[in-house]
């Protein structure tokens, strides 16, 4: 078990990068405890299978050091590491036996086969594979081999981080959830760090005590699940966590106070500095509500998904999406609206003004 | 629901393959079947003979000599093209510029006409002017591959190394290439050793190719006959005589069409039951 940190990391993949667009990441700094449950979010692309790649030693970053417990691991090889890591898709040894595939690392670092033994019943109990130790693994469902990717990081005593690459990927719908939640009490279990890797909120919002999220190879955000929801610092953090995502709207401001379309907004950001750039209004569908004192709109649409209903609302060719709950009246004639001012932020080039 | 109307033209497209394998194999097989159980003086007159070819055949010292000899060259190759076939996809880049030099280089000898792989190495074992045959001799051992059987077979297998180990080498180097990033990731991780990963990962994962390699080169191998034909012609004596040319010298040598009719069924026989029971041990427990 250890305290990972990332001390200035930037990759390329050309030997010859350029400028800013040839890295794929493009400085990350960040210090994960020793413990923790950590998921790095983000869209296809972002550079988060290359942080991953990087802390398991697959990859040596063009600049900057990995840290383990403060020993400097860039240069360390992988095998060396003590990290474990399920892939995307099911890593299993085909023509091994579960028990086999279970007991590999062990034996490959030739510990005495009682211990393995032990430790492998040990290990097959948690994970609910100790009915399946003599079966061939590659007979396994897809879930089923995903489990022994994990068992073959958990069996390690040494094993300093497990990283999880989107590991639910191939996994059927009605498992997912199951395989999750084991994910969450074997994080308990045995304490290790443990990085999840998804584009995916659902994922990681549920797995991790802190979310990483990640856009074009640079950190956006780190926070708790709740922080992210609740105060987005970027718009893309806004945008890509929450269902439907934030709202982002322009913003003007005009003495010390910001509006949108000529209305006057009340905001938690301090409109009187916001800084250069261009400005933004950022406020979530569920901080939306009707309000008699508000500014009018227009309705266009409402989906009505159940516990909830989407409204779609236009003021001046701009699209506003909020969230009515199932008795929430929504008025036929002259809707008005107003946003939470606690949840109201403005945004210059995207960041939050604070 | 729809009504279904009869329409029986869909067999017209069925005819031109109908045709195509009754005149390339089922007319011949059975051509060769009239021949194997009858007698003929010429005139194309035939009698009846039963079984009599195929007894003949499978208690001629002849035929058992020739199907030993048969089973020693293929087993020879296959020995020594799978692993060494293994051994050079394993050591082939797996990207870079020289990746397509090594693939055109392995490739070239399968361009080569089989006739022309015969003279060739005929041509090059030569102990007065072929370029091995002069260099051999130079070093001091002495060596006729036209004289001695030792040397004639050598030669012989020799040739089909050079000639065939690049079929192995491509099917294996596809096979390596589609084994994904994840399981050498993985092995890395746990641990494994360079022969863990060729043991565990790349041996698994090559069974289906090497099981096609080896039938291909089994099916091939035991039906040589141009290569050693030009090489060798048989000989010297009777000592390269492989069952088809064997067969060959009985049908159009001898003109026995009847004993050479059986052989040609008992070899096709064996041919079939060779390759059954390898590809059936092979993919015994992929199904279970």
């Amino acid at each position: 078990m250890a305290k990972i940190t990332l001390d200035n990391i930037r990759h390329s993949y050309s030997a010859d990068p350029r400028d800013e667009q040839d890295f794929a990441l493009k400085k990350i700094d960040a210090v994960w405890d020793d413990g923790g449950a950590y998921a790095l979010l983000g869209p296809s692309g972002c550079g988060k299978t290359t942080l991953l790649n990087i802390i398991s030693g697959l990859l040596t970053p063009s600049e900057g050091s990995v840290l383990f417990d403060d020993i400097d691991v860039t240069n360390t090889p992988t095998g060396e590491r003590h990290i474990a890591q399920v892939f995307q898709f099911p890593v299993v040894y085909d023509t091994m036996t579960v028990y086999d595939n279970l007991a590999f690392p062990l034996r490959n670092r030739g510990v005495p086969e009682d211990r393995i033994r032990a430790r492998v019943h040990e290990i097959a109990e948690m994970l609910d594979l100790a009915g399946m130790l003599r079966r061939r693994a590659a007979k396994l469902t897809a879930d089923g081999k995903q489990k022994i990717s994990l068992g073959r990081g958990l069996v390690r005593a040494d094993v300093n981080v497990i990283m999880f690459d989107e590991p639910l990927t191939v996994i059927d719908p009605h498992l997912k959830w199951l395989l999750r939640s084991k994910l969450k009490e074997l994080h308990r279990q045995v304490g290790t760090t443990m990085i999840y890797v998804t584009h995916d909120q659902t994922e990681a919002l549920t797995f991790a005590d802190r979310v990483v999220v990640m856009v074009d190879g640079t950190v956006v955000q780190v926070g708790t699940p709740v922080e992210l929801f609740e105060k987005p610092k970027h718009t893309f953090v806004g945008h890509f966590i929450g269902s439907p995502g934030m709202n982002v709207l322009p913003c003007e401001l005009s003495g010390g106070r910001a509006s949108f379309a000529g209305a006057v907004l009340r905001t938690a950001s301090d409109a009187t500095n916001p800084g250069p750039g261009v400005l933004e209004i950022g406020v979530r569908p569920e901080y939306v509500r009707f309000d008699n004192d508000g500014f009018p709109v227009q309705v266009l649409k409402v989906d009505d998904l159940g516990r909830y209903r989407i409204v779609e609302l236009r003021r001046e060719g701009h699209s506003i999406k909020m969230i009515a709950g199932e008795d929430e009246r929504i008025p036929s004639e002259n809707p008005r609206i107003s946003f939470d001012p606690a949840h109201t932020r403005i945004y210059a080039d995207g960041w939050v003004v604070n | 629901m729809s009504q279904k109307t009869p329409n029986q033209k869909a067999w017209y497209f069925v005819v031109p393959v109908v045709v195509l394998v009754a005149f390339n194999a089922v007319i011949p097989l059975m051509t060769v079947v009239n021949y194997s159980v009858q007698e003929t003086f010429g005139d194309n007159v035939f009698f009846w003979e039963g079984v009599k070819w195929f007894q003949q055949v499978l208690h001629s010292e002849r035929f058992h000599a020739s199907l030993l000899r048969q089973l020693a060259f293929t087993g020879m190759i296959l020995l020594i093209e799978v692993p060494l076939g293994i051994a050079v996809a394993l050591s082939m880049p797996r990207k870079g510029p020289w990746v397509s030099v090594c693939l055109v280089l392995m490739a070239l000898p399968l361009l080569i006409p089989w006739n022309v792989v015969g003279a060739m190495w005929n041509i090059f074992a030569l102990p007065e002017i072929g370029l091995l045959g002069r260099m051999v001799n130079g070093i001091g051992i002495d060596y006729n591959f036209t004289q001695q059987p030792v040397s004639a077979w050598m030669t012989t297998v020799a040739m089909d190394v050079w000639h065939w180990t690049s079929l192995v080498v491509l099917l294996t180097y596809a096979g390596l290439c589609s084994i994904p990033d994840a399981y050498y990731q993985a092995a890395k991780i746990d641990g494994a050793s360079a022969w863990a990963v060729f043991r565990y990962i790349q041996l698994p994962k090559l069974k289906h190719v090497l099981t096609i390699a080896i039938l291909l080169r089994f099916m091939d191998s035991f039906m040589i006959y141009t290569e050693p034909f030009v090489l060798t012609g048989g000989g010297p004596g009777n000592t390269t005589t492989f069952l088809s040319i064997d067969l060959v010298k009985i049908a159009l040598g001898q003109f026995d069409l009847g004993p050479a009719a059986a052989m040609s069924l008992i070899y096709f026989l064996i041919v079939l039951l060779v390759c059954w029971v390898f590809y059936t041990l092979m993919m015994r427990d992929e199904d279970q």
